[in-house]
């Protein structure tokens, strides 16, 4: 999640069009509208709600409240890389729980919080469907799976490395949208 | 050869891609079923066919199909693929590796019931995993086999991808129907049954993402082909999905009514206990069914198949925990999970979730009490029988299911015997 | 197939229409099956599982159909679990079961799972005393709770959701009541639900917060202490308070209120308001009033009331007594009967209005009476063809039609505005038409937007188009049109946006003959259901009309001979010394700039509650009770005569108008005061014809309503009211009991000239004497606003959110400016200032600050 912060009524227009064109009500559009305002700002901020809203024509409340509910949409500044580690059930039989202390340790945050550097968020999270692959993880929704100590390291080390680039490839929610490019 | 009928890409190699799944026979179902059956005929196959919802309700999807009114003039068939049951990954696998075959048995529910639109919608965290599908999309629109007739039929349909945010309960139909509109993911008290009054309040066939992916080899095979697999009330195969303690987890295509001994210890599947320690427990669908012992173990995997152990297969992934298991522990992850997804729309889940993760946090932590065992049970009964849907029924079954098997567990936690 | 149902509940049986709900029949035979979220205005949603009944379906047999019968030979039933008696829907045969040892046990069983997260503050709560969940925790919980207190979520207490409601996150039991007003009722979605589980909690991201037109009624159906006004919580206990009946004063709907008073010993132990409430009436406003109808009151007991009679003496007005005020407004008037002249204002009662034209026409002998300003004309079509008596627009359904003429509802008369939209929602085919879009245009099937400059083109085109059938394709007149003529019921309001008086006389006349037209064999007009609803400016604009306060009009709609001077006429006189001597009551026409000041008079007497500008001017001030301290009669537009009754002591040496009035006119001779509102009522009721029969008793009576609200089961339906002070009586249009000529409608010319029509857009908070007054709503007041066409801005150099001054008709004005689509061409709307413009185009020229 990168800040480049234009409007993404403008940055995304053709998709967008895309994207409502697939449903009789366009509120109905609401979560793949969020998921790219987060993807823009970071977190969902207030003014990106109110920019959903405006898109939709609703109230902001309703998208206060969408955000509120749904796990994936943070209403605070997270870092760059948001690691989201499943320590569910299945994942916690093979190791999930000690992954993620190894994790925080090794960046130096609690769960849940973020590194100084506003690099890593490292939160802890409900079953993520790859329960034969764990210890895993979710970096800005890409599956990170069958992790131990050493692939962690190699993840961290790369992702750094990226950010330090500046380059970076496109996130998941930007590759999702590419397919709204094309039209329907 | 051919040994899978879901799990088709672990034989043929790329069948997400079009030209592949074409070469493999695809499509030929979906064909057949606009040129040459009727839409009354498809129905009648697949209710022969008696293929359960393998989302874990067991519900026969074609008599599901058979009750959208037929003079309806817009309709909807939604593939539901929110996986997210804990150890649940099976819509994944199918979705990443074999898309076609589930837009194919979606396209077909569609010609059935007569709709003009499907949606897949995924869960959010299954974004990652959209690609093949999307692509898949796009490629069937170009070749003309999406959108106005359809191997120029009368058939005309769209399909639409659908990505949530995060959200357990989307699962549950109608709450997965109340946040495709755009609205709080939180089901609603039936009826209206969605085949009556669905999505945008139009009739709607709600089906797993799994339960289509066997539409298609029925269609082609016929219903005979497809009993005769299984047992009676569980025709056909199952993908399970088995984690925890074994060798080898992973996605299972099954025929219905292998038992769950071979699931775990034979050479093709689990490979046997992690580290061969000793079995202790199973949950067979994940934190919804029951939890069962070794006494299961021989039971067949299939609907009815662990009645007789006050369980069920629902969706069939099933978490194996070996003797270190601490069973005060794991019921208590199954809680946080529920806690956590309850959507809070009903009180006795909203509340019960709450006071019973307390409850077990109390105890696994040693400071509960004999009377903190005898309440978390009577909450837990407390809640049954009394919520707006099945996730609040579901949440009692871990805490239930471990007092009535591992009750020894919970009172060397306490401290003070009463 | 019969569209009843009969079931039994318990073993009793009850006969219901088709689609009714469970609790609701359980309702109507007493049994109270107890409820949270459902609410019987809104949509089940089954949310808070406290309704958990069992419900057995008689079993037949496929095929047969034949009863399945058990080994008794007695009919079989299958029952499911414990299931929400708000969700389902009664069917033939159904047996309920809602007192067994199970349901008991599943109702404690929710009660105990509510309050693991509610707070037991009861003793501090303002809903303590009228707590759905107190009682029915103290029916069907448990004495002790094992949920472990430490346990406990805490929760912020003082959430300010906007300025006028204040959430306790502690208390809220997650019901949506609040939320679902909001979205599905009012349509004002700015409130929702935040997170999930049990951090679910009510939010909001609206600017400026939870400020809704409706926000206080959430707080009624609130059934915990979680939401509360900012302007009554921590003021009173619920057992401490005494109501009493009464009618809202701000708009021609007639609200049905309840006041909640209690003696405070720092008002010397005089009866206080600490609320307004609503009082249910289904015919009216059923349990809704708007914000502006509660929290307005506060002008009653401003500091600034006048409490004695005041007499200018060496130039000061100066305390009086009432013996010397009265004889002294009775010597002038006498000395100038023949040029005399009364100004009232259409706020006062029905009793009021009588007295003072009465005054004027039996002991001056002369009838220069008219209302302080007149902006809707009318009355006379309305008293032939106004909307039938026993009508109710909850009634009107699919088939129905609504039609909306040059009125801003929302803004004029928020109930009627929620009662059509609602009207709209159940399938009444709703068009309106204005100058501009209005917030219920979402809900109407035709739109139609006319030009001020010629307002009545679109109405005549309308009616005209009305009367021919068509086929094939139309445009949207047409089909509006054809619409209105195929409606089985046909309501039509009309106001007066960007219409002068005289266009007004003429809308009602047109839309007179659109309900006189035929629907097969009878016409519309005179039958239940359908007929004419002014949009009056004022709450008692009706009334005025009835009881002849009106220069051409005695009581009863008698033409009069020889007409009064009208208003214009009196300030004429005013100013040029023909009228010598003028009585003002209830109104400000000095400070309202309709009249320039005391001109050449040589006597004024105001009746008043404050010291007005026109107070200010007068030689005696005489001061008047507020309708909270005194009884007597309003008449709302839809024709319904309504009591109000006194709930507090009056201000000061205060009298009521009437009794002032009648005071006057014994001191000029006339009959001896009557001593009660009562009599003088049954005086007028003698005089106005369509009032005949009616009586203080008669007003006050009252019939069951459904739904049943405001019993001791305030879990139903919240805490409105129940009404056991009167529904009120709506009189009888003339097209009732004898068949109507159409009316001729004279030609109005289109306006002509240059320059931009100012039209005034109404604002619900508007500045005035009275609602100034409550702190609640006086930053709420509308503000200054013109919008422009861009066109008309571009010429004037305004851009969109200008601050800007302009020069109109002579007065200067500042506002906002606006180019947002809103305006058409050639014409600006103004809102939210004192300036009342004229419906004639005017030059407008833009002014420096400097000038401003």
């Amino acid at each position: 999640m990168y800040g480049a912060r234009t409007l993404i009524a403008e940055k995304y227009a053709e998709e967008i069009k895309t994207i409502l064109g697939r449903y009789p009500n366009s509120k109905s559009a609401i979560l793949p509208l969020m998921h790219l305002a987060q993807n823009e700002y970071g977190f969902m901020s207030k003014e990106a709600m109110q920019e959903v809203a405006d898109i939709l024509g609703l109230d902001p409340t309703h998208v206060l409240s969408i955000a509120g509910f749904y796990t994936l949409f943070y209403e605070e500044p997270v870092g760059k890389y948001v690691l989201e580690i499943c320590t569910d059930l299945a994942c916690a039989l093979r190791g999930g729980d000690e992954f993620l202390h190894m994790a925080c340790d090794k960046l130096g945050v609690e769960p849940e919080g973020t590194t100084e550097d506003g690099m890593f968020s490292v939160k802890h999270v409900m079953c993520l469907g790859a329960c034969d692959k764990a210890p895993m993880l979710q970096c800005n929704l890409k599956f990170e799976e069958n992790l131990d100590e050493e692939k962690f390291d190699a993840l961290i080390a790369r992702l750094r490395e990226e950010a330090a680039s500046g380059k970076r490839a496109p996130t998941v929610v930007e590759k999702i949208t590419s397919y709204a490019k094309d039209g329907e | 050869m051919e040994k899978h009928i879901l799990l088709r890409h672990r034989d043929v190699e790329n069948i997400h891609q079009l030209d592949v799944y074409l070469e493999h026979g695809g499509y030929e179902a979906l064909k057949k079923c606009v040129t040459e059956y009727t839409p009354a005929e498809v129905i009648d196959i697949i209710k022969a066919a008696n293929i359960r919802g393998r989302g874990g309700a067991g519900f026969p999807a074609g008599i599901k199909w058979s009750f959208i009114p037929k003079q309806a003039p817009v309709k909807y068939v939604v593939i539901n693929a929110d996986e997210s049951e804990t150890g649940t990954f099976k819509d994944r696998e199918l979705l990443t590796f074999n898309p076609h075959q589930v837009i194919e048995g979606a396209l077909i529910a569609a010609y059935a019931i007569g709709a003009e639109t499907v949606y897949c919608y995924y869960r959010g965290e299954f974004m990652d995993i959209g690609y093949n599908c999307e692509q898949a999309v796009l490629d069937l629109r170009e070749r003309g086999m999406l959108g106005d007739n359809i191997f120029g039929s009368e058939f005309s349909c769209e399909f639409h991808n659908h990505y949530g945010a995060g959200a357990y309960i989307c699962g549950e139909e109608t709450a997965l129907l109340q946040s495709l509109e755009g609205n709080l993911g939180q089901p609603w008290s039936k009826p209206p049954f969605p085949a009556v009054e669905g999505l945008y309040s139009k009739p709607t066939v709600v089906n797993n993402v799994e339960t289509l992916a066997n539409v298609p080899p029925v269609i082609m095979n016929g219903a005979e082909w497809y009993t005769d697999m299984g047992t009676e009330k569980s025709p056909g195969v199952k993908v399970v999905c088995l984690s925890g303690h074994v060798k080898k987890p992973g996605n299972y295509e099954v025929i219905m009514g292998m038992s769950y001994r071979d699931l775990i210890y034979g050479e093709d599947y689990g490979g046997g206990m992690l580290g061969d320690r000793a079995f202790k427990a199973m949950l067979p669908s994940g934190g919804s069914g029951p939890v069962v012992t070794a006494e299961a173990l021989d039971a067949p995997i299939a609907f009815e198949g662990l009645d007789a152990h006050g369980s069920l297969m629902g969706s069939a992934s099933v978490i194996i925990m070996d003797e270190t298991t601490d069973m005060v522990w794991a019921a208590m992850k199954m809680i946080e999970f529920f806690k956590h997804e309850s959507c809070g729309k009903c009180t006795p889940c909203r509340e019960g979730t709450f006071w019973m993760n307390k409850l077990l946090h109390r105890i696994y932590e040693g400071h509960g009490t004999a009377e903190d065992i005898k309440v978390l049970e009577d909450v837990a009964k407390q809640i049954k029988g009394k919520c707006l849907c099945a996730l609040g029924e579901f949440a009692i079954s871990p805490v239930l299911s471990t007092i009535a098997h591992f009750l020894d567990e919970y009172k060397a936690k306490v401290q003070v015997p009463a | 197939m019969s569209d009843q149902v009969t079931l039994s509940i318990d073993g009793v049986e009850v006969t219901v229409p088709k689609g009714t709900l469970v609790v609701d029949a359980a309702k109507r035979i007493g049994n109270d099956i107890p409820v949270f979220c459902y609410h019987p205005k809104m949509d089940p949603v089954g949310m808070c599982r406290m309704c958990l009944v069992r419900i057995g379906i008689p079993m037949f047999e496929r095929g047969t159909g034949e009863p399945v019968l058990d080994e008794d030979g007695k009919q079989k039933y299958m029952f499911r679990g414990l299931q929400t008696g708000c969700t389902v829907q009664v069917s033939e045969g159904m047996v309920v079961e809602s007192n067994t040892e199970v349901v008991e046990k599943a109702r404690g069983d929710v009660i105990e799972f509510l309050l693991t997260s509610h707070p037991l503050d009861c003793p501090i709560c303002d809903k303590g005393g009228e707590c759905p969940l107190q009682n029915l925790t103290m029916r069907h919980g448990e004495g002790t709770s094992r949920f472990d207190f430490s346990d406990k979520l805490k929760g912020d207490k003082h959430v300010p959701l906007g300025d006028l409601i204040f959430l306790d996150r502690e208390r809220c039991i997650q019901c949506a009541r609040c939320t679902r007003f909001q979205a599905e009722v009012v349509d004002d979605p700015v409130i929702a639900f935040h997170n999930r589980g049990r951090r679910l909690e009510i939010t909001t991201l609206s600017d400026p917060g939870f400020d809704s037109y409706w926000s206080g009624n959430t707080t009624d159906i609130c059934p915990v202490g979680a939401l509360t006004t900012s302007d009554f919580r921590f003021g009173a206990r619920p057992w401490e308070l005494k109501p009493s009946a009464s009618i809202c004063p701000h708009c021609p709907v007639g609200c049905n209120l309840t006041f909640s008073t209690r003696r405070e010993a720092k008002a010397g132990g005089k009866q206080v308001i600490k609320r307004v409430m609503p009082r249910q009436n289904e015919a009216v406003n059923e349990i809704w009033i708007c914000d502006k109808g509660r929290f307005a009151y506060h002008f009653v007991e401003d500091g600034e009331r006048l409490q004695t009679p005041l007499i200018r003496k060496n130039g000061e007005l100066v305390e009086a007594s009432w013996d010397e005020a009265l004889a002294l407004v009775a010597e002038k008037l006498k000395a100038h009967k023949a040029t005399a002249a009364g100004i009232a204002g259409d706020r006062l009662s029905n009793e009021d209005l009588y007295q003072f034209q009465a005054l004027f026409r039996e002991q001056l002998g002369n009838g220069n009476i008219d209302l302080a300003q007149r902006r809707l004309a009318g009355g006379d079509v309305v008293a032939q063809v106004g909307i039938a008596k026993g009508s109710n627009l909850l009634d009107l359904g699919a088939g129905d039609a609504i039609l909306v003429v040059a009125s801003d509802l929302h803004e004029e008369a928020p109930v009627w505005w929620l009662r059509v939209k609602q009207a709209a929602e159940r399938g009444v085919t709703l068009v309106v038409v204005n100058p501009r879009e209005t917030r219920l245009d979402a809900y109407a099937a035709h739109t139609l937007l006319y030009h001020p400059r010629k307002p009545l083109e679109t109405v005549k085109q309308l009616v005209d188009t009305a009367k021919v059938e068509l086929d094939g394709e139309l445009d949207g007149l047409q089909a509006a049109a054809q619409a209105l003529a195929e409606a089985n019921n046909l309501v039509a309001f009309y106001g007066y946006e960007g219409l002068s008086y005289e266009e007004t006389d003429s809308l009602a006349r047109l839309l007179g003959n659109l309900l006189l037209m035929k629907k097969g064999d009878a016409v519309r007009a005179g039958q239940k259901n359908n007929g004419l609803v002014p949009v009056w400016p004022r709450n008692n604009t009706q009334g005025a009309w009835d009881v002849g306060l009106h220069p051409a009009y005695g009581p009863g709609y008698k033409k009069l001979a020889k007409a009064g001077l009208a208003a214009e006429g009196i300030y004429a006189g005013v100013a040029g010394g023909t009228v010598k001597a003028l009585y003002v009551a209830g109104s400000d026409p000095i400070g309202d700039g309709l009249l320039a000041g005391r001109g050449n008079l040589e006597f004024l007497v105001v009746q008043e509650l404050f010291l007005t500008a026109t107070a200010q001017a007068a030689d005696v001030v005489l001061p008047a009770q507020s309708w909270a301290e005194r009884e007597g009669t309003y008449t709302s537009g839809e024709r319904r005569v309504q009591r109000f009754y006194p709930s507090i002591a009056a201000v000061g040496q205060s009298r009521a108008d009437w009794q002032i009035l009648a005071q006057v006119t014994e001191q000029l001779g006339g009959e001896k005061v009557p001593f009660a509102a009562s009599i003088l009522f049954t005086q007028l009721a003698k005089k106005v014809a369509p009032y005949k029969g009616m009586d203080y008793r008669g007003l006050a009576k009252v019939e069951k309503q459904w739904p049943d609200v405001g019993g001791d089961d305030l879990y139903y339906g919240g805490n409105a009211y129940n009404n056991g002070s009167g529904l009120g009586v709506q009189w009888a249009a003339e097209a009732e009991s004898k068949s109507l000529e159409a009316y001729k409608v004279s030609d109005v010319e289109a306006n002509k000239g240059k320059g931009i029509q100012l039209v005034s857009a109404p604002a619900l908070y508007r500045t005035g004497s009275l609602v100034d007054r409550s702190s609640v709503l006086a930053p709420r007041m509308a503000q200054p606003e013109i919008s422009f066409h861009a066109n008309d801005a571009q010429l004037l150099a305004v851009e969109d959110g200008d601050r800007i001054s302009l020069r109109v008709n002579g007065q200067v004005l500042t506002a906002t400016a606006h180019v947002n689509g809103q305006a058409q061409a050639g014409v600006a709307f103004l809102r939210g200032t004192a300036y009342q413009p004229t419906a004639v185009p005017q030059r407008i020229e833009k002014v420096s600050e400097k000038e401003a």
